[in-house]
């Protein structure tokens, strides 16, 4: 009797989030003095989601009056609210963000994914409760700043402008908006023009708590809007986040003027593997550092480093561990790398793709399929990569992972700190002691040993050298948003 | 008995060239270049050294040569290396003052400005073994890790000591950069030059290891594209800068994304731990926490 070869399939079924209970309106005006207003400009952008290239609604571009008009109204605000009621009351309503914001999450998290691509485990694990912890941290600090810097009668700024990113657009968002009122400020937030979206829906959220007008006044567009906020005389501080490139053009756009500056830039992280590392945690560590987000995160694990007598273990294991991911439909609870955020960003890794091919080095991508709408990259991983090669000196903010091995501690710290970033660093070892030698000689402002990608509202985050200044989070991400005195 | 001999003399005193200060060296410049220092009767009090760029790259040099093992010196170490060039510094007293009043100085003004000085440098000395503790936190994470967060060293932060004091104001453009572990590399008042030097002298017989305070003399505005664009300078500090000064700077200066200071003698506390860690980086570490048993455990 022939047997009948059956085949099993080990591929889980989808199960995508619902998207009924979502409402985004076909349109978004500016949100500034507590209203929705019209654009001076007349002029809509269209946003896209990047898992299917369609059209999900149309924002507003704001120009230069528009710029001018949510800034006057933060100054009317900072003047005749936000300044003169207690800073007890201050965190009363920062609470409220918070609560809100935990009562809408599931809400935001759909939109987050639609808008950006980023799948829907992550904006509903990650992004949304980070974003609602941030306030709610933030908010208890109001009626104690005193205490968190002694001696120095700490003071607000009055009106900040904001310039966020697209890769956390909710999350930056928070980071940005909760710490500065809860210091007394008053802000002006631009996202960028990606994912406008969770943005819009959280100020509406912020009107629904009651914050006075003027407090928070969210305006879209692209850099040129940006750049009208920077340069507003009478902005009191600038906190962006974004590449390099720009924070530097800002620097010196702001060079002679009494504005202060948090800038939160690029990364090169190096996450660096040695032999007595839990392998199977260190592999784990690897993917979540560099393929998390479909990598575009700021502080990703792009430079592995691996000690040379486990590096081929750590490759199989690696290569086995990056076909099970599950790239695709973001909305789907399974997903684990969603779609590239936009074309251009999709556009931007091919380049260096093909750069890492030509300089000959060897490129392994993920025996996935992907959808064939939508901007898509497989999780790719370059072996036996140069120190001195464009993939791994430049970042690429993709899913793309450039790995070298090492034989000594001195070596790899040479080369780990030979960059001009220093944002971020990865360590995994069993080794306490070999820990803190690393640990304290990589350059770098946010260190994970047996760990990676982490971020909580108490720990402060930002960089060494060209990835910016200043922290965000705990204590002393405070004190970027007050003037201190002594 | 044998009679001692004597050397006939009309007592013509010595003069001290004023050199620049190097790697623990005392060079000239390079460009060999002077500038005239005279007192208010048109005498000469010195030539100094007017540097060039080349003087302050091979300065930056020594202070990156110097830096990780600056830093790495134990805390306490430090301490009482600061604590040494007080000590050092409280003997010269009668050399100071007569070099701040040849500057211009009344009697008064001069002892007083040594005084702050010498007190200047025993309250940082204090400082280097307790400002990781005032600034750094455990924080309290909503995940089974131990966070914390410590201040460290920037490197090499170059200084722009302050025009309008001869010795109070050098001081305080470089030491809170070294209780903090950086390494400094520092323009001298233009004006008031001469007891930079001196100060070298006893830095230089205090312990403080060769290139952790590099100091030079010369002319700020010649020397301030090259201190704001230079690649391996980490931070500037700017004492009492122009407004023009301050554009200059904030442009060149951010090709690196050098961290800039400006401090204004007028409004600055002279003592304060700001100073110190406006010259830190703050770096945060996570690890895990085992949590086996389903009691989680945190800090």
């Amino acid at each position: 009797m022939a047997k009948t070869k059956k085949e099993i399939s080990w591929d889980l079924s989808p199960a995508p989030e619902s998207t009924g209970h979502v409402t985004i309106d076909k349109r978004y005006d500016l949100f500034i003095d507590g209203k929705f207003v019209s654009p001076t400009t007349k002029k809509y952008f269209k946003t896209v989601n990047p898992a299917t290239e369609e059209v999900i609604s149309e924002i507003a571009l704001a120009g230069k009056k528009d710029v001018d008009k949510a800034v006057r109204a933060a100054r009317k605000a900072y003047d005749s609210t936000w300044s003169k009621i207690s800073a007890a009351e201050r965190g009363k309503y920062i609470y409220r963000i918070a609560r809100l914001l935990q009562e809408r999450a599931r809400e935001f998290a759909v939109i987050e994914s639609l808008d950006g691509g980023k799948p829907i485990r992550e904006s509903r694990d990650v992004d949304v409760p980070l974003a609602a912890a941030h306030f709610f941290y933030h908010a208890g600090w109001s009626d104690k700043l005193d205490y968190a810097f002694a001696n120095t009668s700490p003071t607000s700024m009055g009106v900040v402008g904001q310039i966020i990113p697209w890769n956390f657009p909710l999350l930056m968002a928070a980071w940005k908006i909760a710490p500065a009122l809860a210091c007394g400020n008053t802000v002006v937030l631009k996202p960028a023009e990606t994912t406008s979206l969770t943005a819009l829906k959280l100020a509406e959220l912020i009107r629904d708590a009651g914050v006075p007008d003027g407090v928070v006044n969210i305006i879209t567009g692209a850099g040129e809007t940006g750049k009208e906020l920077v340069e507003h005389p009478d902005v009191n501080k600038i906190a962006f986040t974004g590449s390099t490139a720009v924070g530097k053009m800002i620097r010196r756009s702001l060079a002679g003027t009494p504005k202060k500056m948090t800038l939160e830039l690029g990364g090169k992280a190096a996450n660096i593997v040695f032999e007595d590392a839990a392998i199977d945690q260190a592999v784990e560590g690897i993917v979540n550092g560099i393929y998390f987000n479909q990598g575009h995160v700021c502080c990703a694990g792009s430079r592995l480093f691996v000690e040379e007598s486990v590096a081929d273990e750590v490759v199989k294991k690696l290569k086995h561990r990056m076909n099970h991911l599950i790239v695709g439909d973001p909305m789907d609870k399974n997903t684990d790398v969603g779609a590239i955020n936009s074309k251009g960003q999709l556009q931007t890794i091919e380049k260096y793709l093909k750069a890492g091919e030509k300089d000959g080095f060897e490129m392994y991508q993920s025996q996935v399929a992907v959808p064939k709408k939508g901007y898509w990259c497989k999780p790719t991983l370059f072996t036996n990569v140069s120190q001195s090669s464009i993939i791994s000196k430049e970042e690429i903010f993709g899913p793309v992972l450039a790995m070298q091995t090492f034989r000594t501690i001195d070596e790899v710290i040479d080369k780990a700190n030979n960059t001009p970033y220093g944002l971020s660093a990865g360590v995994w070892t069993d080794k306490g002691s070999k820990i803190f030698n690393l640990t304290s000689r990589l350059q770098a402002g946010v260190v994970w040993a047996n760990t990676f990608n982490k971020f909580d509202p108490t720990s402060p985050f930002g960089g060494y050298k060209e990835s910016g200044f200043g922290r965000e989070g705990g204590i002393h991400g405070l004190s970027a948003y007050l003037n201190l005195q002594g | 008995m044998a009679t001692k001999k004597t050397i006939p003399t009309e007592g013509i005193a010595v003069m001290k060239t004023y050199k620049i200060f190097i790697g623990g060296a005392f060079p000239r410049t390079e460009s060999g270049r002077f500038y005239p220092i005279r007192d208010n009767s048109e005498k000469l009090i010195a030539n100094v050294c007017l540097s060039s760029r080349k003087d302050f790259r091979n300065a930056v040099v020594a202070a990156r040569k110097a830096q990780s093992g600056w830093a790495g010196k134990t805390a306490y170490n430090r301490s009482q290396i600061i604590y040494r060039i007080a000590e050092m510094l409280q003997q010269k007293q009668a050399l100071f003052v007569k070099e701040m009043k040849e500057l211009g100085y009344t009697d008064k003004r001069a002892n007083d400005e040594f005084t702050a000085a010498v007190d200047y440098l025993v309250h940082y000395a204090g400082w280097c073994d307790k400002y990781v503790q005032v600034f750094s936190a455990v924080n309290p994470v909503a995940s089974s890790h131990f966070n914390f967060r410590v201040p460290e060293p920037m490197g090499v932060v170059a200084t722009f000591a302050s025009n309008h004091t001869a010795l109070l104001g050098l001081l305080e453009s470089f030491i809170p950069a070294i209780c903090g572990g950086n390494t400094t590399v520092v323009l001298a008042s233009e004006d008031l030059p001469t007891c930079a030097i001196t100060m070298a002298e006893v830095i230089a017989t205090s312990d403080v290891p060769g290139g952790t305070i590099n100091i030079l003399t010369g002319n700020r505005k010649e020397l301030l594209p090259h201190f704001s664009s230079h690649m391996d300078v980490n931070a500037f500090v700017i004492w009492d800068a122009e407004t023009t000064e301050s554009i200059e700077i904030g442009d060149l200066a951010s090709e690196n994304l050098k961290r800039v200071r400006f401090y204004s003698s007028e409004d600055e506390a002279v003592l304060s731990p700001r100073k110190i860690t406006d010259l830190q980086e703050m770096k945060t570490t996570w690890h895990p926490i085992e949590n086996i048993s389903g009691a989680g455990s945190g800090y």
